[in-house]
């Protein structure tokens, strides 16, 4: 045996090893922490390295550190591209009522772009909608897909 | 949209004032419903063709809607037609009362039809077959395509009088009709009869809509569209079909419904991650601010005197129920128990708020006293929420969601229904999945 195929297989036992412990904590910590997504699977990019959404915990609208670095890339993203306008989109879980989820959303997507604005974004680019539980990205009935509901996404308006 | 159709009620020409001798308590959970017998209507032979309304059915029809009506209240056992014992126009005229006990009934519905010179002209009477005599009797003339109400308006009167409570037959019920997969969710406004048939669609899908709720006259109705992308509150004219948005407000505006006096809508304004509720004046277009607190308040709904309003806020942290007066003042809180309380509804009577709860991951319907206390869980799911009461405070409908399945399959929405006992769950068939349901006022008072 080569010293390179020992090496390779080395390799392949810590790749697995790694593999299988995300899947274990996956339910439990690996994609949502404290009720929040920390996950990529339903974000899109607004550019290279711009993650269009942030998550929230159930029944919340404040930012979480990692949705603050988020906003801080999207913000970074808006002043280069100043003729670029964008309305942000607030989303709750299935699991409330569909009126108060209306005004969650509405308080979630504020939350969002308030944070754009003390990052010197003009409220005049930064519209808000929200859409309650109306439009989930994720169809199933978990925790996982809940957290991945609850969202604000900045979309390109033109 | 059809014009409202006003029934003409021609002549009461009896109406028995002895005391009566059956009672039917619909205050508990009836477990021991009354056996009622309700006879088909004998078709007068000198009945005229009318359109394609098959009219030598019609007896039957009439009588098989009343006697689902009675049978889904859950208080009345209506009995096999196979049994009975007399011709309908015979035990229309005076019926065998002892042949009638025989099958163990205690109530007896006869009736008898004509359709002559484009009208339809029924009569039906009611019978105390204990005591041997007639409860009441009337006959109504109206349009022979108005058949269905008139099966409806029959089991009204005939429940008023044996239970001492207004009916709630002839009443719609507006929903949101839902298609499509879960994530792309088609909805259009759409109406139907209380009994599931005569849906009619209000809107044609293109956009979002939401919580519809009728005006007292069920004329007008308030709901939600995404109309343009401006999730506004609308104005909708059933009759015409005109529409129109409610006020002017710069930002989303939702929850609507209608004062009891149907001249105000209150409502929703979200305005910068805030919500506070509103009310406008439909004739002076007059905006008045009800509630100012930096939480979300929504989910208004007056009280049917109209001094006050129930609605929910999480001022202390989490969805509770509260409760004010209409000008905002005397803010109260009335729900301490265990979980989040949404969408209060005040009774039609005055006495009841229903009501949504979600405790340990479940979401119930309930009811309680307008101050809190006295609180009964009526039903548990997975998801249900947004009750609405029947015209007589009897009865809730609201609607439930299944969970999904691992692959998000398996979706479901439809309408339910509850008395307030607690008893007599149904579903209430539509012909798509639905969702936020308002029942009407009765339809002909």
């Amino acid at each position: 045996m080569t010293l390179k195929s020992n090496l390779k297989n080395i390799l392949l036992v810590i790749f697995t090893t790694l593999l299988l412990s995300a899947c274990s904590t996956a339910k439990k910590s690996g994609v949502i922490d404290g009720d929040v997504y920390t996950g990529k699977d339903t974000v899109e990019y607004l550019a290279a390295g711009v993650p269009d959404r942030v998550f929230f915990a159930t029944n919340k609208s404040s930012l979480t550190t990692a949705s603050r670095a988020t906003l801080r890339k999207q913000a970074t993203f808006l002043r280069k591209n100043k003729n670029l306008n964008v309305v942000i989109e607030g989303h709750a879980d299935e699991r409330g009522t569909r009126e108060y989820n209306l005004a969650l959303g509405e308080r979630r997507a504020n939350a969002a772009r308030d944070y754009l604005m003390t990052y010197g974004i003009s409220g005049k680019r930064l519209s808000v909608i929200s859409y309650g539980k109306e439009k989930p990205v994720n169809a199933k009935s978990s925790p996982i897909s809940w957290s991945q509901n609850r969202r604000s996404v900045t979309v390109k308006v033109n | 949209m059809k014009k409202i159709i006003y029934i003409l009620l021609i002549n009461i020409f009896f109406v028995n004032s002895l005391s009566a001798l059956i009672e039917v308590d619909i205050t508990r959970g009836n477990l021991d419903p009354l056996p009622i017998a309700i006879s088909p209507l004998h078709v007068d032979i000198k009945s005229e063709k009318y359109k394609d309304l098959n009219v030598k059915d019609l007896g039957d029809k009439i009588s098989e809607i009343i006697e689902k009506n009675f049978r889904n209240t859950g208080l009345f056992n209506p009995l096999k037609k196979d049994a009975f014992v007399q011709k309908p126009d015979i035990a229309h005229l005076k019926p065998r009362f002892e042949d009638w006990r025989l099958i163990k009934a205690q109530a007896l519905v006869t009736g008898k039809l004509l359709i002559s010179g484009e009208k339809l002209k029924v009569e039906f009477r009611l019978w105390d077959l204990a005591a041997a005599q007639e409860m009441t009797a009337l006959a109504f003339t109206t349009t022979p395509s108005n058949w269905r109400r008139v099966a409806h308006i029959i089991s009204d009167k005939i429940y008023e009088r044996l239970t001492g409570e207004e009916g709630y037959f002839d009443t719609r019920i507006i929903y949101v009709a839902e298609s499509g997969p879960k994530t792309q969710r088609i909805k259009k406004l759409a109406i139907m009869d209380q009994d599931g048939f005569n849906t009619k669609y209000l809107t044609l899908g293109n956009e979002l809509v939401l919580t519809p709720r009728f005006n007292p006259t069920n004329q007008m109705v308030t709901y939600m569209s995404y109309f343009r992308n401006m999730p506004r509150v609308y104005l909708l004219d059933i009759e015409t079909g005109s529409q129109e948005v409610v006020g002017n407000f710069p930002g989303m505006t939702f929850a609507p419904r209608f004062s009891p006096d149907g001249k105000k809508i209150i409502m929703s304004f979200a305005k910068d991650g805030n919500s506070d509720i509103f009310t406008m004046d439909l004739e002076t277009r007059l905006v008045e601010r009800i509630t100012e607190h930096s939480s979300i308040d929504t989910s208004p709904s007056f009280s049917p005197d109209g001094k006050f309003i129930a609605f929910n806020s999480d001022r202390s942290g989490l969805q509770q129920i509260y409760v004010m007066r209409s000008d905002g003042s005397n803010v109260k809180r009335i729900t301490f128990g265990k979980g989040i309380y949404g969408t209060p509804v005040w009774s039609p009577r005055g006495d009841l708020i229903a009501f949504t709860k979600m405790h340990k991951g479940k979401f119930f319907i309930g009811v309680m006293r307008v101050d809190g206390t006295g609180e009964r869980l009526l039903t548990e799911n997975y998801y249900q929420e947004a009750p609405s009461w029947s015209p007589n405070g009897r009865v809730l409908v609201f609607y439930r969601e299944t969970k999904s399945g691992t692959k998000g399959e398996g979706f479901s929405a439809k309408l339910w229904s509850i008395d307030i006992t607690g008893y007599n769950e149904r579903r209430l068939l539509t012909k798509t999945d639905a969702s936020d349901p308002s029942w009407s006022s009765l339809l002909s008072k």
